[in-house]
C-alpha cells in the first residue's frame, strides 16, 4: 500500500540521514529510486527546486513524492514520517541533557565537537562565497557581477554591526538579495 | 501573544527565510531566539548545533524542537516543529501541483542567485560568531583550524568525506587528551557517571 511505504521509506529517511542534506542525497537517492517514485533525472531536478525554495531539502523532497504518489494526504504522510524521527531524538536527548553535560566524559567529547564544527560551518561559509564568485575548481569562472552583489551585501550586513548599530536581521538580508538578484540578473 | 502562537510564527518565519541548508539557518535562529526573544542563551545554541551534527535528520527540525521544548514542553515542541516545517510543505506543495518548470521562471532564477550569495554571508557570520565566543586555548583552537583547512580543501577538491567522519576524530581525540591527563589531577572527579 502506498501510505504504508511512504511512511515507512520516509522515515528510515529521517532516521538515517546524518551530517545534513547533502550527506542525505545518497541515502534519499536509494529510497526514492527503490521503490520507483521518481527517475535519476526527476531526482536531480528536484534537488535543485529544493535547493532554492526555502526549508530543509529532505522535508522538500518528501512533501514532492508525497503529493505526487498520492496527493495531500500523501505530502502530509511523508512530510511527518520525515520529520519525525529527528523530533522524537532531540526530545529523548533533552531527557538525558542536563547529567549528561556534568559528565566529565561527555564534557570532553564535546569540548573537541565544538571547534570541530565551527571549523566546518566556516568552511562551508567561504567556500559558498568563492564558488558564487569564481566558480568551481575544474570550471574556474569569475563572476563580476557576483563579486559586486558579495561586497554589497557583506558591506550593508557587516558594517553596521562593526560599528555596534542595529544593522539588518538575516531575514531582511535574504530579502535584499533576492531583489538585487532579480535587478542584477534580470537586465 | 501565547508562547504556543509566537514559537510557531517565529519559527514559520525562520522556515520562510532559509535557503540553503542548515547552517544558514543558525544565523536565523541566533537573531530570533538568542537576540531577540532570547529563549535560549549562546551556549544552548552551540550546544543545539552540536547535537543536531551529532543525530540524523535535518538541522532545522532538531533546533526547532529544541528550542520549543525548552520553551513549553511537548506541546511547545510541537508547535515550533509544525512552525518550520509548514512554509517548505506549502511551498512545494503548490509547485509540485502547479509548476511543471519552476526552474525555468527567469525571475525567481535571478532571485535565486542574489539568495545564494546572501546565504553564503550568513554561514560565515555564523562561524564567525562562535569563533568570537571560543575559549581561547590551544586545543580548541588547533581542531578549529584543522577542521577547518580539512572541510575547505574537501569541497574546493569536491572530495567525498562525511562531516560525521570529521567531528568524531575530533571528539575522540579530545576525550583521548582528556583521559591521558586526568590522573594528574586527584583533587577533582570521582562524581562522575
Amino acid at each position: 500500500m502506498i501510505y504504508f511505504d511512504l511512511l515507512l521509506g520516509f522515515l528510515k529517511v529521517g532516521f538515517f540521514a546524518f551530517g545534513g542534506a547533502y550527506g542525505a542525497i545518497p541515502l534519499i537517492r536509494d529510497v526514492v529510486l527503490s521503490y520507483g517514485w521518481m527517475d535519476e533525472e526527476m531526482l536531480a531536478y528536484m534537488i535543485a527546486v529544493s535547493e532554492s525554495t526555502p526549508g530543509p531539502i529532505m522535508v522538500n523532497l518528501a512533501t514532492y513524492v508525497g503529493n505526487t504518489q498520492a496527493g495531500l494526504p500523501g505530502a502530509i504522510l511523508a512530510t511527518l514520517a520525515v520529520v519525525m524521527p529527528s523530533f522524537i531524538i532531540i526530545l529523548l536527548v533533552m531527557a538525558v541533557l542536563k547529567a549528561a553535560l556534568k559528565n566529565p566524559y561527555v564534557q570532553a567529547v564535546l569540548r573537541g565537537l565544538k571547534p570541530c564544527i565551527i571549523g566546518i560551518i566556516l568552511a562551508t561559509g567561504l567556500y559558498m562565497v568563492l564558488h558564487n564568485c569564481l566558480g568551481s575548481v575544474r570550471n574556474v569562472q569569475a563572476d563580476a557581477m557576483a563579486v559586486i552583489l558579495t561586497v554589497i551585501l557583506a558591506a550593508v550586513y557587516f558594517i553596521p554591526a562593526k560599528m555596534k548599530k542595529k544593522g539588518l536581521s538575516p531575514v531582511m538580508l535574504i530579502g535584499i538579495s533576492a531583489v538585487l538578484g532579480m535587478l542584477v540578473y534580470g537586465f | 501573544m501565547p508562547i504556543l502562537l509566537d514559537l510557531f510564527l517565529t519559527f514559520a518565519k525562520v522556515g520562510l527565510f532559509t535557503f540553503g541548508g542548515g547552517y544558514a539557518m543558525i544565523a536565523l535562529i541566533e537573531d530570533a531566539c538568542v537576540s531577540k526573544k532570547a529563549w535560549i542563551t549562546h551556549d544552548d545554541m552551540m550546544n543545539v548545533t552540536v547535537i543536531a551534527e551529532s543525530t540524523p535528520g535535518p538541522i532545522a527540525i532538531n533546533c526547532a524542537t529544541f528550542v520549543g521544548y525548552k520553551q513549553k514542553g511537548l506541546p511547545g515542541a510541537t508547535a515550533a516543529t509544525l512552525g518550520i516545517v509548514l512554509p517548505s510543505f506549502l511551498i512545494i506543495f503548490l509547485i509540485s501541483s502547479f509548476l511543471d518548470n519552476f526552474l525555468e521562471i527567469a525571475w525567481i532564477a535571478n532571485a535565486f542567485k542574489g539568495i545564494r550569495i546572501a546565504v553564503g554571508l550568513l554561514i560565515l557570520d555564523a562561524g564567525l560568531k562562535m569563533v568570537k565566543k571560543m575559549p581561547k586555548k590551544k586545543l580548541p583552537r588547533t581542531i578549529m583550524i584543522s577542521s577547518f583547512v580539512l572541510m575547505l580543501t574537501v569541497n574546493v577538491l569536491s572530495l567525498h568525506l562525511s562531516t560525521i567522519v570529521v567531528m568524531l576524530a575530533a571528539g575522540i581525540v579530545s576525550l583521548m587528551i582528556f583521559i591521558g591527563t586526568k590522573p594528574a589531577a586527584p583533587g577533582k572527579g570521582g562524581s562522575g557517571q
